[in-house]
């Protein structure tokens, strides 16, 4: 096609000028909503566009020209024939009381598949520590799970006499914030990575699922031989209630992507599946890493204080009632009200 | 529809429109990529250095909250930086701005905030086991130099492009082309060099100025013989021509009017 392209471009300037006018507005504010007019507007000048684009593309002259109309059309075509719902303003409460609850239910078997991965990894752990005790050093990586259970709980309960009885200063104080601070940072980073090894079609996912489990078997058989079941349950309960289940959400998270990437008893193409889960993936991991920051505060001000400072029935108790809380919000928060679709079965 | 391809080491995203039009995302390699990043980077820790700066003064009052804070304010700067920002400025960075990336979804639509952050959060691995080796060593291989976040979001980088129209102007008045007595051979000749042929034969003529001369003469005589073996014009056309002289008839003819 022969073309004048000094006149072209001075001739269809203004309408790509007001065409990128349009765009601009729409893609700084996400919330923006066009009126009937300049949606028919938009639509026109994309058309142009592209006509233009068509016009130039035989043309051998403006490769900078073609560059940024096919620019040009390519941010038009992505407002104009996006069909998935668009991202409407920030409802947190509405996400969290629904849509999280809701998404958390729709994969409830990816969630009961990582319980049964923590606890094979746990029955794996009680096991090797219960029968080889030198098993306990290859197992527990930090240094105060690998004393006596009976010693530590010895010197945690004398602390505890001292600072009752105001004979000693509180050795938290004053760091109680920072602590809970980095629980919250390490976990939920611990989080992040457990839902990203998902993209090994899911055997990072299990073997950092299983790895916990075995952490905690071993802990558990280790306290519990030794007669500390009601200290351990005093300690870990109170944080472990919401903890642990925020771990298993970051699995289930994993277990999904992983679950997708394979695709097993499903039609769609990869591409298409991935689409569909990126958004429950999104909305399991945000409500893990919630209930994260809630375990880090419970953690740091809460379950390292230990009789006689607060009794066990306590720590119990507060951690029977958090997990109560917990498995009812996410067994039924949000079942009420119409059907909304909030990601794709898994 | 969406395709990849790679042309002298350049890799695109072809994409076709229901309207039937095709147009192409230029892709980003590893390498910008690693650079926009160290970008990025560079603005994190410059962020969490105001922030401390800021809680020296709460920490003369509250040791306790300003540590804490300094702890949650790197995690929320390091890992929400990226998705605030590629959300708000849809698909861009400071450094991808810098270096003119932008995110994108790959089949040219709306990005969507879950794709953001899912490819973001995946950084967990990209990263492993230092400096973005998974990342890169994917995004070396992969068609559409996608790194695993890329791939688990289905979005891809693109360099974003702004328009530079043909600067014919500054090539002064043109003097009389030879070449347009012959409209047949000049339509040809329009048809058969290519747009990259072009735009460099224009360059050339913007620059020769800068050019020593011995290095005009041989660039220019590179091109006129490329443009001459393309189509062959009668002798009283462009007999005597010097090389330069033939190569500016030729862009002033496929850039100019008819």
């Amino acid at each position: 096609m022969i073309l004048n392209l000094r006149e072209f471009i001075a001739k269809e300037t203004p309408r790509w000028r007001r065409l990128e006018d349009l765009l601009g507005r729409m893609e700084s504010d996400p919330g923006f909503r066009m009126g009937l007019e300049e949606l028919k507007e938009l639509h026109e000048l994309y058309l142009r566009a592209s006509a233009d684009l068509e016009r130039v593309a035989t043309f051998a002259a403006a490769p900078d020209l073609r560059r940024y109309l096919e620019s040009l059309v390519a941010r038009a075509y992505g407002e104009i024939h996006e069909t998935r719902g668009k991202s409407r303003r920030p409802a947190p409460f509405h996400w969290f009381f629904r849509t999280f609850p809701r998404t958390f239910r729709r994969h409830l078997n990816l969630f009961l598949l990582a319980v049964a991965v923590v606890l094979a990894g746990g029955g794996f752990g009680g096991y090797a520590v219960l029968a080889d005790p030198y098993a306990k050093e290859a197992l527990l990586p930090f240094p105060h799970l690998l004393l006596d259970p009976a010693e530590r709980v010895a010197r945690e309960e004398s602390k505890g006499k001292g600072v009752h009885a105001g004979e000693e200063e509180d050795p938290l104080r004053g760091g109680k914030a920072t602590f809970s601070a980095y629980l919250m940072t390490h976990n939920t980073r611990v989080s992040i990575l457990l839902m990203a090894m998902g993209i090994t079609w899911g055997a990072g996912t299990v073997v950092l699922l299983f790895y916990n489990g075995v952490v905690l078997g071993a802990v558990t058989a280790d306290y519990v031989a030794a007669g500390q079941g009601e200290f351990l349950v005093g300690w870990l309960l109170p944080h472990g209630s919401v903890e642990i289940p925020a771990f298993l959400l970051a699995g289930q998270c994993g277990l999904l992507l992983g679950g997708t990437l394979m695709g097993r008893g499903s039609r769609k193409s990869l591409k298409a599946r991935l689409r569909a889960t990126g958004r429950d993936v999104t909305t399991l991991l945000g409500g893990a890493a919630l209930l994260l920051a809630w375990a880090g505060l419970v953690e740091a001000f809460l379950s390292q204080y230990h009789e006689p400072v607060l009794p066990y029935s306590v720590k119990i108790g507060f951690g029977v009632a958090e997990t109560v809380l917990l498995a009812g919000f996410l067994g039924f928060s949000g079942s009420g009200g119409g059907k909304s679709r909030e990601g794709a079965p898994s | 529809m969406s395709r990849a391809f790679s042309s002298s080491g350049a890799r695109a995203l072809v994409l076709s429109t229901p309207e039937g039009v095709r147009f192409s995302l230029p892709l980003a390699g590893p390498v910008i990529r690693f650079l926009a990043w160290t970008v990025d980077l560079a603005c994190i820790l410059a962020a969490s250095f105001l922030l401390d700066r800021v809680l020296r003064a709460v920490q003369v009052v509250q040791p306790d909250a300003a540590s804490a804070l300094s702890i949650l304010g790197y995690f929320v700067l390091s890992t929400g930086y990226p998705m605030a920002l590629e959300w708000l400025w849809r698909g861009r960075t400071v450094g991808k701005r810098l270096l003119g990336l932008r995110v994108v979804d790959e089949e040219g639509l709306r990005l969507q905030f879950s794709q953001v952050a899912v490819r973001n959060l995946l950084r967990a691995v990209d990263s492993l086991p230092v400096f973005y080796l998974v990342g890169g060593a994917t995004c070396f291989a992969s068609a559409k130099a996608q790194r695993l976040g890329d791939y688990a979001a289905g979005t891809v980088v693109a360099r974003s492009l702004r328009m530079a129209p043909p600067d014919l102007e500054s090539l002064g008045p043109a003097p009389y082309n030879s070449l347009k007595a012959f409209p047949h051979l000049a339509a040809r000749l329009r048809r058969r060099v290519s747009a990259d042929e072009a735009a460099l034969a224009l360059q050339c003529l913007l620059r020769r100025d800068r050019l020593e001369p011995e290095a005009r003469l041989r660039l220019f005589k590179e091109l006129a013989d490329r443009f001459r073996s393309m189509v062959k014009f009668p002798d009283e056309a462009v007999g005597g021509i010097p090389d330069e002289h033939y190569v500016r008839n030729v862009v002033e003819l496929v850039y100019g009017k008819e």
